[in-house]
């Protein structure tokens, strides 16, 4: 084990020491430096991170103890608490380091072609190797806040690359927004953490799981009078936070907004890894997520709402980015609705072939904004397929996994949701099935909607740009295909053991009661009939009404599209403008906040605590000082008729004492 | 050969030494004069290192003690010691005068001796306020340190100065007459004026909350806490850059040590009564100023009533009466000292090159200034709280305490993630991000080597004390714990 310990503080560090590298020294390394280094850091995580899944699976079928939990250093110790930096690999953590340094590494090769001309080409590598840092520090982490430490850490990144061009308004507007928004996530997430903290005395997971039966029975009165269960309430707020990082309606704001970001990062972070933290987190802490179905069925309901709602907005979308960031939002939706099934390993399975058919999307849709000089609207495209073949084939293979074709990735996961689900008994588990069936048709229609728009019909740009059209170079689309692999086997191989064969194992706890995936299992028979039988089902159908009325719609009859556009007004309307969410926080939260702001500074500061405490004790010195002042007139007569009255006085006191 | 000294002494008279010797030496040889008072600062930290060094952690009194006669018709002594509160706050204070002082160099051209010898004077009043062990010396130093301060601002201070330094000595001077009063009854109750006496004197209730109360308002009025912190921006505003950074890393801590010295351990039932009443106050700071630091339009004010807000959790955590609320507000008090001079140092920077700290001035700052952008962005991040910055551990540890006393006491606390990070990067954005907003902009000129090195040393002071902060917490624990059970044993 301790020649594993150093393995995995080499994953960890090596992406830091390019990043430190390149935005340190960015100058002195020069450009070509600064991707060597970062791509080198990289790459020595992806080949140690596949490594350490392989010998892990590797032992674990040895029968050899095969978790590795252990503590680097102890960050502080009060009160007999102590808080410690350390890592916990288990079955969970490797799938995810694979996911997150494989998908990195294609990101970072991809970004030599993308940033090629950028002025600040040094400085995005070091944040994307910095990203790689934290988000692999928040996996593997053996308690919970070092993984809030990872956690903001890849906030913090995100928001530097969504303000990577800072001269734009549009971008550094993005940039704060997402960091808020996802502020408010992270103030629920710490009281949770602090009720976990409050129960269990410790943050290590391994403290926390074999003890997680304490929570039974223990509430907290929030209100007067009315206690709630401590595991529902540590559960709510650390879902709250995962609400934020995932994108879960209604703290979903940000992430269409972090579109302004370069797109490689759109794929790693905004689509690819970042963003399935809050999945990751949910499956992690699946042992007191199974103590309470109040949290469940809100997890369910509100993953159920993404999953729907957001993929319509994509219908309406005509900045590619801005689809694909649509269309993350309601996958990441289709992965929560599992994790409220209690099909936490089907989340992390759909969370591994979206990452794979997701950034190959995101790429892809990159590798048209380069070939189209950073042009991002679809209207002006159209075409395009014939003259960046790779590009076209790729592109039309992780759409083929996004709605979810029998036999590519999505399909087996996305299906393998629905089933959950259809068997979940959980209060609101019927509405999320509805939601998440009706979600294929409306993937199948915007995925191809974009597809037949980008690629395919008359081209629509001018002339020049038409002229200039070619493939990518190698750089961009070598990424491509290593992404396009995993997007059409990975769901093949990894179904049965992922989600049949216990390859999670300990690292996530399912409560028989709510084992949906069992009863799956009994009607597994392979990977193949998976698929075949997947022909005969209500999603397949669904998915090609999708495909075929994309096809009609955009392609072939788009007078139609105009018509029911025109005709669907006001539904196109609140559409058009996301529901109106985002007005709704600007006027009510961030501009309540700086109402509130100014009220109390004008109101309370200057005019009761300046105005009337401060200068008025002032002014009631000075008027009394005043009042004061009249006895010294400094006339002769005045103080002797006082002192007059004095003797008067005094005489009187005398007498009055002597009787 | 260290420890026979008299460390504290040396650490309290050396830089008054250099003050003095500044101040009669005259602003002739002004390159002489900065040399002088950096060896001076340097020497000071120098003699102070022994004291975290050699400190014995497993000891709660005090240690590197000196005890001699002073004005023994009054039975007052000239005693001095540091515990484990004491001594960070010590060595806080040694480290950030040599920062000043570098700092200083070439932004402050006016009365250079004298401006850097009100800082040295000024360093040794509160490392002896920091290591008095007995009140009248105490209460010496506390009076003594409003003068360089007062004289700082009025001196080397902005337009409206007056009105700052009658402000901010008015509003102190209210204090301190009722630390005053306080100091006296207990001397005519104890005959004497040894800490030490007071902690150990048995008091009823109701004496306990007229001297908690009077102690309180001291306190309250230096860290300082709403409603009494009006004062702290307009000091901040008109101090020059060096002033607003010992006052917000240090000065704001004496408030804190005050309240770890006097109330909780003379009148810890007192404290226990009342502390509902403070931890109401210490949320509404938490709140209302942060919703205020939102708002502001000058970034001196904004960092000031940041430092309010974030004081906000220092008084929390010390009236959770839990070991970890009162070892989590010292850590944020140090945190802080870092954080709030870094930022007051970085509109320094700004403000020697534009002459203006009016946010709307500026904009696209990053533009030209690239490697102070990167470090302002640091700082302003850790202001925020972030993780692996020392800003984080203070508010995190207080949000965890305070859950164990109150669901709503965390939660009120925990929105300070939303608004720390809102008006720091708020303002962040206006100032650094954008278009190049003027042709004064267009032509700054990136960090010196010099306000590169005095950043830079604080980054890393963040980041060191953000990643590992145990050694902090190490020498704390014996002294804090032993308080901690004194003030639940009580005196009734």
């Amino acid at each position: 084990m301790g020649e594993m310990k150093n393995i995995y503080l080499a994953i960890v560090l090596a992406p830091l020491f390019g990043a430190v590298m390149a935005g340190l020294f960015g100058r002195q390394i020069g450009r070509a430096g600064a991707h060597v280094v970062t791509i080198a850091g990289v790459a020595v995580s992806t080949v140690l991170s596949l490594y350490a899944l392989r010998t892990l699976m590797q032992a674990k079928a040895a029968g050899l103890e095969y978790v590795f939990n252990e503590t680097l250093y102890t960050w502080l110790v009060t009160d007999g608490f102590s808080f410690h930096v350390g890592f916990l690999v288990d079955e969970l953590t490797v799938v995810m380091m694979s996911v997150v340094t494989f998908v990195s590494l294609m990101v970072h090769i991809y970004t030599i072609g993308y940033m090629k001309d950028d002025p600040g080409y040094q400085r995005f590598f070091s944040y994307i190797s910095l990203f790689t840092f934290a988000m692999l520090t928040l996996v593997m982490a053996n308690n919970l806040l070092q993984l809030f430490f990872g956690w903001e850490g890849v906030g913090v990144v995100s928001y530097l690359l969504i303000g990577f061009w800072f001269k734009r308004e549009t971008a550094i507007y993005a940039n704060l927004k997402a960091f808020l928004v996802n502020r408010v996530g992270d103030a629920a997430m710490v009281i949770g953490i602090a009720g976990v903290f409050f129960v269990f005395g410790s943050l290590d997971y391994a403290q926390i799981f074999p003890r997680v039966g304490e929570l039974n029975g223990l509430a907290i009165e929030v209100f007067e009078g009315q206690p709630w269960s401590m595991a529902t309430l540590i559960s709510i707020s650390l879902f709250i936070g995962a609400m934020a990082k995932s994108a879960q309606f209604p703290l979903h704001v940000w992430l269409p907004d972090s579109m302004e970001g370069p797109t490689p990062i759109s794929a790693l972070i905004h689509a690819a890894t970042m963003v399935t933290a809050g999945i990751f987190l949910l499956a992690r802490m699946s042992p007191v997520f199974e103590l309470s179905e109040t949290a469940l069925s809100m997890v369910l309901i509100i993953g159920a709402i993404t999953a729907f709602f957001m993929g319509l907005l994509g219908l309406v979308q005509n900045d590619i980015k801005r689809v694909v960031a649509y269309s993350t939002l309601s996958q990441l939706g289709y992965m929560t609705v599992a994790l409220g099934a209690s099909a936490y390993s089907a989340a992390i399975f759909h969370l591994m072939t979206h990452a794979f058919f997701k950034a190959l999307l995101f790429l892809g849709a990159g590798s048209v904004i380069i070939a189209m000089h950073h042009e991002q609207d679809m209207r002006k495209m159209g075409g395009i397929g014939r003259y960046m073949p790779i590009t076209y084939l790729t592109a039309l293979v992780g759409s083929l996994a996004l709605v979810g074709f029998p036999g590519f990735a999505g399909f087996f996961s996305k299906d393998a949701i629905i089933e959950a689900v259809k068997v979940s008994h959980l209060p609101g588990a019927g509405l999320a099935y509805w939601a998440v069936l009706s979600g294929v048709l409306v993937t199948a229609l915007y995925s191809f909607r974009m597809f037949f728009m980008v690629f395919h019909g008359k081209p629509r740009m001018d002339e020049q740009t038409r002229s200039h059209l070619h493939e990518t170079p190698l750089v961009v689309t070598v990424p491509l295909l290593l992404l396009a692999i995993p997007s059409v086997v990975i769901g093949w191989i990894a179904i049965e053991p992922m989600l049949f064969s216990g390859f999670f194992g300990q690292s996530i706890h399912v409560d028989h009661h709510h084992d949906v995936l069992a009863h799956l299992a009994d009607h597994f028979h392979g990977a193949q009939a998976f698929a075949l039988h997947g022909f005969t089902q209500p999603p397949f159908w669904l998915m090609l009404t999708g495909i075929v009325a994309a096809w009609v719609l955009f392609l072939k009859k788009p007078e139609w599209a105009a018509a029911l556009k025109s005709r669907l007004s006001p539904v196109h309307q609140l559409l058009d403008n996301k529901y109106y969410l985002d007005d709704f926080n600007a006027l009510v939260f961030a501009g309540g906040l700086r109402g509130m702001g100014r009220t109390l500074w004008q109101l309370g500061d200057r005019v009761l605590i300046d105005g009337l405490l401060v200068n008025g004790s002032a002014r009631l010195v000075g008027w009394s000082a005043r009042v004061v002042r009249h006895l010294q007139t400094g006339y002769l007569y005045h103080y002797a008729f006082v002192m007059i009255i004095g003797l008067v006085g005094l005489a009187w006191m005398a007498r009055s004492a002597a009787l | 050969m260290l420890s026979n000294l008299p460390l504290l002494s040396l650490a309290i008279w050396l830089p008054v030494l250099g003050g003095v010797g500044l101040l009669v030496s005259g602003d002739l040889l002004v390159t002489r004069a900065r040399w002088l008072a950096l060896g001076f600062a340097l020497l000071t930290l120098a003699v102070t290192l022994p004291l975290y060094c050699q400190f014995d952690s497993t000891f709660a009194g005090m240690q590197f003690e000196e005890f001699r006669p002073w004005i023994s018709a009054l039975n007052a002594n000239y005693h001095l010691g540091v515990d484990g509160i004491a001594m960070p706050l010590v060595l806080l204070t040694s480290a950030m005068t040599v920062l000043v002082v570098i700092a200083a160099w070439s932004s402050v051209q006016q009365q250079v001796a004298k401006y850097l010898a009100s800082f040295l004077i000024m360093e040794g009043i509160m490392i002896g306020l920091f290591s008095s062990q007995d009140g009248l010396l105490f209460y010496m130093f506390w009076e003594a340190m409003l003068i360089p301060m007062f004289l700082i601002i009025g001196i080397w201070g902005g337009a409206n100065r007056v009105y700052a330094t009658i402000k901010f000595f008015l509003y102190t001077f209210l204090g301190s007459v009722l630390l005053l009063i306080c100091l006296i009854y207990l001397y005519l109750q104890t005959g004497s004026f040894a800490l030490a006496d007071y902690h150990a004197l048995a008091l009823d209730l109701p004496t306990q909350r007229l001297l908690f109360i009077a102690f309180f308002i001291a306190f309250a009025v230096k860290i300082p806490m709403w409603p009494v912190h009006t004062w702290l921006p307009d000091a901040h505003v008109e101090a020059p850059t060096g002033g607003s950074v010992i006052l917000a890393a240090i000065m704001l801590k004496m408030g804190g040590y005050g309240f770890l010295r006097w109330n909780l351990p003379i009148t810890p039932d007192a404290s226990q009564d009342l502390a509902g009443v403070v931890i109401l106050l210490s949320l509404i700071a938490i709140v209302y100023i942060g919703a205020v630091a939102l708002v502001q339009q000058d970034m001196k004010k904004l960092i000031a009533y940041s430092s309010i807000s974030h004081m906000g959790f220092v008084t929390l955590g010390l009236f959770l009466f839990s070991v970890q609320g009162v070892e989590a507000a010292m850590a944020q008090m140090v945190s802080h000292g870092f954080i709030s001079g870094a930022l007051f140092l970085c509109i320094g920077v700004l403000y020697d090159r534009m002459h203006s700290r009016e946010i709307s001035d500026y904009g696209g700052v990053a533009n030209t200034m690239p490697v102070f952008a990167a470090l302002m962005m640091f700082f302003a991040l850790a202001n925020a709280g972030l993780p692996g910055t020392s800003g984080f551990i203070g508010e995190f540890l207080v949000i965890l305490a305070a859950f164990k006393v109150s669901f709503w006491y965390a939660t009120i606390a925990a929105t300070s993630l939303v608004l720390g990070a809102a008006y720091t990067l708020w303002m962040y954005k206006r100032v650094l991000f954008g278009e190049v907003a003027s042709d004064k902009v267009a032509v700054l000129k990136d960090l010196h080597w010099r306000e590169s090195l005095v950043l830079g040393l604080l980054a890393v002071a963040v980041l060191g004390m953000g990643l590992y902060p145990n050694p902090l917490f190490e020498v704390m624990h014996q002294s804090v714990e032993s308080l901690m059970t004194h003030v639940s044993t009580g005196k009734l």
